[in-house]
């Protein structure tokens, strides 16, 4: 088991130093001088000069990466330009309405999924079952921009039931935080609600066919016992994979849905330090997201072992 | 909706490749016979449909639209859906209809382009990946680092380097897509390569370039049409996001993404702005979703009943 962990972690560091190369490249990417790009349009020469100093531009490109990647791996990322003030704590203070939106769409998620891939499989063919799969295909085709705007222009323009944008710390004001974080929770959630609901349908499809399956029944089991009990914990386990996988979808999605919403968390940050040229803030979120996927990956899979005693990657 | 009988014969009699995915389980005398299935599902004919009139309306915008997308008339403001102005006017003026066909053009050139451009180097990387084992594990593990970051972030990363324009979004998608496509031919590669007529080729001294090019793509080339379709629908997704982040397509030039963006704004007194391209793009992705669901359940009879 132990060694199974340390395996894992030994084989994430060849892709932690490929995603560092990857991040750190994109800088040099930039067509023309990045320090001038940087620096901004009304930019003396002297400005440029003192902004490839402080890159450190003027290094050789392999020094440069070395300086780069001890600081990145301490969890430096340097400066942000436009904000003044280090990148690591411009996103500590925006931490929270990222955590929690993601957190929320998760869980609305894995609460509509559950249980309506569950009646799915179990009432196949059924009205339920046609509704899901129309839910879930629709929600793969929605953008979900527009999906969070379909809901500000029905429940804030329209009906005016809930406001259509802003963040309220938790800390504050709770009732006023929840009622925000609706619409966002909804738009970003509805989508992998439907792709994990499709997912857990048909598991439970497959699991529904086994002989243990069939054994519970011929003893007599009640329906729901054999369903809740043997069935849908056994589903469970390739569900999981599909929750992280959403996982790296919802980071993705909530950059989007902090912008329709006007919520002030790092995807945000992102989005503006793009029109700013603020490079290390987008370095800084890039590479934090990747390495809280990473780690979500490593965490599912030694889940695994815990949760499926056939699981046994000790041995092989 | 099933083979006829002495087809299936036949296709038992065939040495069958492991793979799951095959044109060659149908007869030579039915080989379109999948097209036939595609054409009986009625979603995927609806769809078909639908997008054949999608993209003759943008192709022939600059025929159809009644006006100059970009054409601005300050006393028709804001004017609600009408006959004159179909799809109503946005704050300029400009007629939300036209706009609408014209960011059409956009997002179906991204989808093709981007279509096209990841299949052929996804194909490339996950053949030799697959093929020379030797060079397996080292581009796997790049591939494994592309895909740790979330789409949308690599893809905003790379745009924030390259600057606004359509060629760098479909670059910016092109990279984000590539590891998707390269893994899938990777693993029919690695079934394909150990079949019999693989080895076949090898002894009668074909080179590597050609064995690859005629047996071992030739048989990968369902499943990688299927993943098409789909990537076509990811990617016209995507750059309306990154239009609408404004990481995209620049601002002005009408996309779906920036019209919906540039409406967000006027919701409460306008919400066609928003609403029409949003809606076009809506059922666009969806026409090519449950195509390519109709494609992949006629070329791959084990889907069917999922």
């Amino acid at each position: 088991m132990l060694t199974y962990i340390l395996r894992r972690i030994l084989l994430m560091i060849p892709v932690l130093v490929i995603v560092a190369i990857i991040i750190f490249g994109l800088i040099h990417i930039t067509p023309g001088d990045p320090a001038a790009v940087m620096a901004g349009e009304d930019a003396t020469a002297s400005d440029v000069e003192e902004m490839r100093e402080r890159l450190g531009l003027n290094e050789p490109i392999h020094i440069q990466f070395l300086e780069w990647f001890a600081d990145a791996a301490r969890l430096d990322f340097g400066d942000s330009i436009f904000l003044r003030q280090p990148v690591t704590e411009a996103m500590l203070e925006r931490v929270q309405p990222t955590f929690l939106l993601t957190l929320y769409a998760l869980t609305l998620a894995v609460l509509i999924s559950v249980p309506a891939g569950v009646i799915a499989a179990v009432k196949r063919n059924s009205i339920v079952d046609r509704l899901l799969m129309v839910m879930s295909i629709s929600g793969a085709a929605v953008p979900s921009f527009f999906f969070g705007i379909v809901l500000i222009l029905l429940f804030a323009v329209v009906l005016g039931w809930l406001p259509s944008g802003g963040y309220t710390d938790i800390n504050d004001d709770p009732v006023k935080h929840f009622k925000g974080m609706i619409l966002p929770t909804f738009a970003l959630g509805f989508s992998t609600a439907g792709l994990l609901s499709r997912m857990v349908r048909s598991t439970m499809l497959d699991v529904l066919k086994e002989d243990y399956v069939r054994t519970a029944y011929a003893k007599g089991l009640p329906n729901r016992h054999v369903v809740l009990g043997h069935a849908l914990r056994n589903a469970m386990i390739p569900a999981m994979t599909v929750l992280g996988i959403s996982l790296a979808g919802l980071l993705g999605g909530s950059v989007v849905i902090e912008t329709v919403f006007s919520l002030p968390g790092m995807g945000r940050l992102v989005v503006q330090s793009i029109s700013r040229r603020d490079f290390p803030v987008i370095q800084g979120v890039v590479l934090i997201t990747a390495l809280i996927q990473l780690v979500v990956m490593l965490l599912i899979d030694v889940l695994y072992v815990y949760v499926d005693p056939r699981v046994r990657y000790g041995s092989d | 909706m099933a083979l006829t009988k002495s087809d299936q014969v036949l296709a038992d009699a065939r040495p069958k490749p492991a793979s799951r995915f095959r044109l060659s389980s149908i007869t030579p005398a039915s080989r379109y016979y999948w097209i036939r299935l595609v054409l009986e599902n009625p979603f995927a004919l609806v769809s078909l449909i639908f997008l054949t009139l999608v993209l003759i309306m943008t192709i022939f915008a600059g025929i159809i639209a009644p006006y100059d997308p970009d054409f601005v008339n300050p006393a028709d403001r804001l004017t609600s859906p009408s006959s004159e102005y179909w799809f109503g006017t946005d704050t300029l003026g400009r007629d939300v209809f036209s706009r609408t066909l014209h960011g059409g053009r956009i997002s179906l050139l991204v989808g093709a382009t981007v279509m096209v451009g990841t299949a052929f180097f996804g194909s490339v990387i996950g053949l030799l990946a697959g093929y020379y084992s030797k060079i397996d594990n080292v581009m796997m593990r790049i591939m494994d680092g592309f895909e740790a970051f979330p789409g949308v972030l690599l893809a905003i990363a790379i745009m924030a380097s390259l600057g606004a324009a359509t060629r760098n979004v479909i670059v910016a998608l092109i990279v984000v897509f590539i590891p998707n496509v390269s893994r899938l031919v990777r693993s029919t590669t690695l079934v394909n390569k150990r079949q019999v007529y693989v080895e076949s080729a090898r002894a009668i001294g074909m080179r590597d370039a050609s064995i690859m090019r005629r047996y071992v793509f030739m048989n990968s080339l369902s499943p990688l049409i299927v993943q098409c379709t789909f990537i076509v629908a990811l990617s016209i997704l995507a750059e309306a996001s990154l239009s609408f982040l404004g990481a995209g397509v620049p601002a002005g030039i009408p996309t779906w993404g920036n019209m919906v963006s540039e409406g967000q704004s006027y919701l409460q007194r306008a919400w066609w702005i928003s609403v029409f391209p949003g809606t076009s793009l809506f059922l666009t992705v969806l026409a090519i979703n449950l195509l390519g669901d109709g494609l992949r359940d006629a070329l791959d009879p084990r889907s069917r009943d999922r």
